[in-house]
């Protein structure tokens, strides 16, 4: 069918609901290499403008690191730059299996498949594990690609309250008469950055009989003692069934991803995993700068130290200066606005105060929870901390919103 | 009427009411549309429906708009309750 006025009229239509709504996405063009200072283009055509960056992955600050940009480069050298193929046919090269060894070993698991992105891995994975006979019980607040790879599978679908474990192990009791029973859950939840009951929910796996799956983007390489995730902060290391995570955040930010974990789950997915199968894998350049990101990580805990640091830090600059903060005990730190106008106005004011951070709203967080998620760097210093602080009051006092609280903070969003 | 509405009602409470959650939940809440209830957790409300009522909801009308409050589920459920009835 030929693309006519009136394919296009409907489209258009689509388009205009989605700017109604509010819910129309920009992308902003930064004009410099990934950083805590960026230079950023927004509007586009407008004049670049310097920034203090608080709203990135970059957890530990490797995404433009010197050592990580030669062993790219170097990579680039030796491996080429692409592989124009995928992984069974001809786009394996030695590295790409060093990397899975790597992060077996990091990880503390059996055995690693690289995804192109952990959003294939998660699409991926549970298709080619899991079937019919069995069931999939999920916390409410997993990532979108989760619940996109559950949708792809045959098994049973079900789904307990938020890290509320009582819920879950009713889930449990009820479905003993499948095949196969898989909890999944996020490590770090990426809206609240709150951390998953892991230890609690291993016991309950164990009572139970069923496999653990933890997706661990926001968590791997600074959660924990020596930055292994989630499950070493919970003390299972060793106990989770499948951890996917990424190499498109805290590991240098460039992208791909994998399943890790028992070693028949992931050779199922070698076999049966469609985005592995029908797509290239990550570039050698971008496996090249990941395995000296994993030298960089295991020779010191410095980076993780530095950025659990920051974040308490931070933390206590917002709650010193009056900002409604969720709880948490991660580098990601939502200030609570609660209203999604307020959001996006407090973003739009804060860039204009040369501090780049985006408000969230509905549908990305539940209505009325509407905030400005803030992420800290290893690659922050204090100075970048003090000064966005000042901006964050400024904007704050603006908006009369200063020491008000969750209740108050709502009923100026009901106003 | 009354009987099916108090099990849906009590039902969505345990199922979905976050803890600390204040929010009350009536006929005619907005279930679905105000994230009380979003589509990937609705699965569990459906089978629910079909076991405790007996009855089979073809995906076509299992839509978010006939689960958005619980007057609406109420309806739902009496109009398959009606059709296996009548098939039987």
């Amino acid at each position: 069918m030929a693309f006519s006025e009136a394919v296009r009229h409907s489209y258009h239509t689509d388009l205009d609901g989605i700017r109604a709504a509010g819910l129309f996405k920009e992308e902003r063009y930064i004009h410099s290499s990934q950083s805590s200072d960026i230079e950023v283009e927004f509007p586009i055509g407008s004049p670049t403008r310097k920034c203090i960056n608080i709203c990135a992955n970059n957890y530990l600050g490797l995404s433009s690191h010197p050592d990580v940009i030669a062993a790219a480069h170097a990579g680039l050298d030796s491996r080429g730059y692409g592989m124009s193929s995928v992984r069974f046919i001809c786009g394996t090269q030695d590295i790409h299996r060093e990397l899975e060894k790597r992060l077996t070993e990091f990880l503390g698991t059996e055995d690693t498949l690289l995804f192109p992105s952990c959003m294939d891995a998660n699409a991926g994975f549970f298709e080619a594990c899991l079937n019919d006979k069995d069931v999939m019980i999920a916390d409410r607040l997993v990532h979108a690609s989760i619940v996109d790879g559950m949708r792809l599978c045959k098994a049973m679908q079900d789904t307990f309250k938020h890290s509320d474990m009582g819920h879950l192990e009713e889930k449990l009791q009820e479905h003993q008469d499948k095949r196969f029973r898989m909890v999944i859950t996020d490590g770090v939840f990426s809206m609240d950055g709150d951390m998953a009951k892991l230890d609690a929910i291993v016991t309950l796996a164990e009572k139970y009989n069923a496999m653990v799956f933890v997706d661990d983007s926001h968590a791997t390489g600074f959660i924990g003692r020596t930055g292994r995730g989630t499950h070493e902060h919970c003390g299972v290391f060793g106990k989770v069934d499948v951890i996917t995570t990424t190499l498109g955040k805290a590991l240098g930010g460039a992208s791909g991803g994998c399943v890790s974990g028992r070693r028949e789950l992931v050779e199922m997915c070698r076999q049966r995993a469609r985005p592995y199968l029908f797509s290239n894998s990550v570039a050698p350049v971008i496996v090249a700068g990941a395995l000296k990101v994993l030298d960089l990580i295991s020779a010191t805990t410095e980076r993780r130290d530095k950025l659990e640091l920051n974040a308490r830090y931070w933390r206590s600059l917002l709650k010193e200066s009056g900002f409604d903060v969720k709880e948490g005990d991660t580098p990601i730190v939502p200030v609570m606005l609660y209203d999604a106008k307020l959001a996006q106005d407090f973003a739009r004011d804060l860039f204009d105060e040369g501090v780049y951070a985006v408000g969230f709203f509905f549908p990305v967080v539940p209505k009325g929870q509407a905030r400005i998620r803030t992420q800290l760097s290893a690659a922050h210093e204090i100075h970048h901390l003090d000064a966005a602080i000042e901006a964050f009051k400024k904007v704050g006092k603006k908006h009369n919103i200063l020491g008000l609280g969750r209740k108050e903070l709502m009923a100026l969003c009901v106003a | 009427m009354d009987e099916i509405s108090k099990v849906v009602r009590d039902y969505i409470i345990r199922e979905y009411v976050q803890e600390g959650d204040d929010r009350e939940v009536t006929e005619t809440t907005r279930l679905i549309s105000s994230g009380l209830v979003d589509s990937f957790s609705m699965v569990s409300l459906l089978r629910f429906l079909e076991k405790k009522y007996a009855i089979h909801i073809p995906d076509a009308d299992a839509t978010p708009e006939a689960f958005d409050t619980v007057e609406r589920i109420v309806a739902l459920v009496q109009r398959f309750r009606k059709a296996e009835v009548s098939s039987v």
